[in-house]
């Protein structure tokens, strides 16, 4: 287990190095001069020398990534050129809003989920069955920015219950983040809900095929025992990897929905950022937003390989 | 395939019900984006706005937007868009992946295999959506740019699942044959391993394209995929949004045409797998 876990730091090493210089590079190729967005087109060529020289764009492009990547290993993101605050602290801000966004949905997603998929496998082949999987089949294919449109019209516009937009800030209570959190919530969990359900399903249908399940339906025990007391535990090993694939999901796709929702999180910073030629903003966000994937992923095969020797050995 | 097996094969899709949907699907959509070069009720550039923001009516069937454009003209347009992207984007993806699986594939544990198998990784560890809108963000938006970001995701999903047939492939009895005959791996690859994995690559296939369409619906409503004045699904949505309290056809419309063909999508792919994979179908049913 030892040597898989340091192969697999190793790797994930690898993955975040090959990222950082992908993500620098591609932002290097951002046409415009920050330094001359920043003061406009009428500033005096020494001022723009000494701003370059500031925020260090008159260094070579190598040791500008150096110095970036040595900021990022220690927590200083750099300062960004529009808002002039630590970047740090605006993607802590953001997070406020993006981590609860995610982790809510990743909550929605389980709890819609699990009962769906058990209850399909448990009827399977049966009417209610082949609707709810159809169902599932909707949810895969909805495109969740305009499924968040439609419960905008019906749940914020017209019933009125939840907030159309906007956050209202973790100081104004449990309440109001929750009227502000949950349609973008819904919205980013009922795809991946509909995937889990499947995955979920098709999890217990094979584990029910098994021999080990077979025996205890020997034992007397009815399919329903059997499924609970059984299957279930061993179809949650698929089930679980697709969870921790799904929550990175979540983090990094809710940039579109909080679009929808004008939701202050790491999304909207990014758009921002992009318009206001903000590199030093685009480069650490997507570069987090790239580490929280890569270290999910890492988590959830040391995960796996704990609970499943045969994967150690490959 | 033997005519038996063909046969056998032509009935199995006439009574696989989720091929036939999804194909139909399809085919309107598909259809709809090709009869728009020939034909559209209304010029979709042409501004109207004596009749802007109307529902349904019989001179309008979905209606017209902001503009006073008519909505099913758009749809039919905007078709071409999605279509365009996705097709485009699974064509990068095939035409870099597969030759890049096979070759893996036919180098299996060497170090050319691992690398490839390790950019791949590393690709699939890269969150696509917030990749794709710095890709547009750094090249400017537009839909060319759209398909390469789409495209670039697209390739080691093609390149895993043609290595994984293809390695199933090496061992099998007249592949060998082959390498007695002489034949080189290049040459094996194209001729005896690629046209034995076509299946999985079809059925891969129409599942990115779905994937396309949406992707591209995404980049496009936050303003990254194709420009105004060409139409698409997602930038429909995006002028919608202001108007949807009073307006919600303007919404709803080209919500649908996306989910749809999705759908269709996404339907047919399930089909086709069960037909060249008679062993899931007995599993899943």
């Amino acid at each position: 287990m030892l040597r898989y876990t340091l192969t697999r730091f190793l790797s994930l090493c690898l993955s975040l190095a090959v990222a950082s210089v992908v993500i620098f590079a591609a932002i290097e190729v951002l046409p415009g001069d920050p330094a001359s967005i920043m003061l406009g087109v009428n500033a005096q060529p020494d001022t723009l020398a000494a701003l370059r020289s500031e925020l260090g764009l008159d260094q070579p492009m190598v040791a500008r990534y150096f110095a970036w990547v040595t900021g990022l290993l220690q927590g200083d993101f750099g300062i960004s050129y529009t808002y002039r605050t630590p970047v740090a602290q605006m993607i802590a801000d953001r997070l406020a809003v993006s981590l609860p966004l995610a982790l809510y949905a990743l909550g929605l997603t389980v709890v819609i989920a699990f009962p769906v998929g058990i209850w399909a496998a448990s009827r399977r082949g049966s009417l209610g069955d082949v609707s709810v999987m159809g169902l599932t089949q909707l949810g895969v294919a909805i495109p969740n920015f305009w499924f968040a449109m439609l419960m905008v019209l019906v749940f914020a516009i017209n019933l009125q219950w939840f907030s159309a937009g906007g956050f209202a800030g973790w100081d104004a209570g449990l309440f109001a983040v929750l009227k502000s959190l949950t349609l973008p919530a819904v919205a980013l969990a009922l795809p991946q809900a509909s995937i889990l359900a499947r995955v979920m399903r098709s999890a217990l249908l094979d584990t029910l095929s098994e021999d080990f399940i077979r025996t205890a339906r020997a034992k007397g025990l009815s399919r329903r025992q059997a499924l609970w007391r059984h299957a279930l535990r061993n179809a949650l090993i698929p089930v679980l990897t697709i969870i921790g694939m799904q929550f990175s999901f979540l983090l990094a796709g809710g940039i579109i929905i909080e679009n929808v929702f004008y939701l202050p999180g790491l999304g909207r910073l990014i758009f921002q950022a992009i318009s206001a030629r903000d590199l030093v903003v685009v480069e650490s966000v997507v570069m987090l937003l790239v580490f929280a994937v890569i270290l999910v992923n890492f988590l959830v095969e040391l995960a796996y390989a704990a609970v499943d020797p045969r994967l150690r050995a490959r | 395939m033997s005519l038996a097996e063909e046969t056998s094969a032509t009935s199995m899709a006439l009574k696989n019900r989720n091929l036939l949907l999804g194909g139909a699907l399809t085919l309107v959509f598909l259809g709809a984006a090709l009869i728009s070069f020939l034909w559209v009720p209304y010029d979709v550039t042409q501004m109207d706005i004596a009749n802007k923001i109307k529902g349904p009516s019989a001179a309008h069937w979905l209606g017209t937007d902001h503009y006073g454009r008519d909505i099913l003209a758009m749809i039919m347009v905007g078709a071409r868009t999605s279509i365009a992207v996705a097709v485009v984007a699974v064509g990068i993806g095939m035409l870099v992946g597969v030759p890049l699986g096979l070759w893996a594939a036919a180098r299996r544990g060497s170090l050319l295999d691992e690398v490839i198998m390790r950019g791949n990784d590393l690709v699939f560890a890269f969150p696509s959506l917030v990749i794709a809108v710095m890709i547009t963000a750094a090249f400017g938006p537009s839909a060319t740019n759209a398909i390469i970001a789409i495209g670039i995701f697209n390739i080691p999903v093609f390149a895993r699942i043609t290595r994984s047939g293809a390695l199933t492939l090496w061992s099998r009895d007249f592949i060998l044959a082959a390498r007695v005959a002489g034949k080189g791996a290049a040459r094996i690859s194209f001729e005896h391993i690629l046209p034995n994995v076509l299946n999985l690559l079809i059925v891969q296939g129409t599942i990115q394209f779905s994937l396309g369409i949406l992707a591209e619906a995404g980049l496009s409503y936050v303003g990254l995929g194709a420009q105004p004045p060409t139409p698409s699904w997602g930038r429909m949505l995006a002028d919608s949004q202001t108007f949807i309290s009073f307006a919600p056809h303007m919404a709803l419309f080209p919500g649908l045409a996306i989910l749809l063909t999705v759908l269709g999508l996404n339907l047919m792919g399930d089909g086709l797998r069960d037909i060249f994979d008679p062993k899931l179908r007995r599993g899943r049913t």
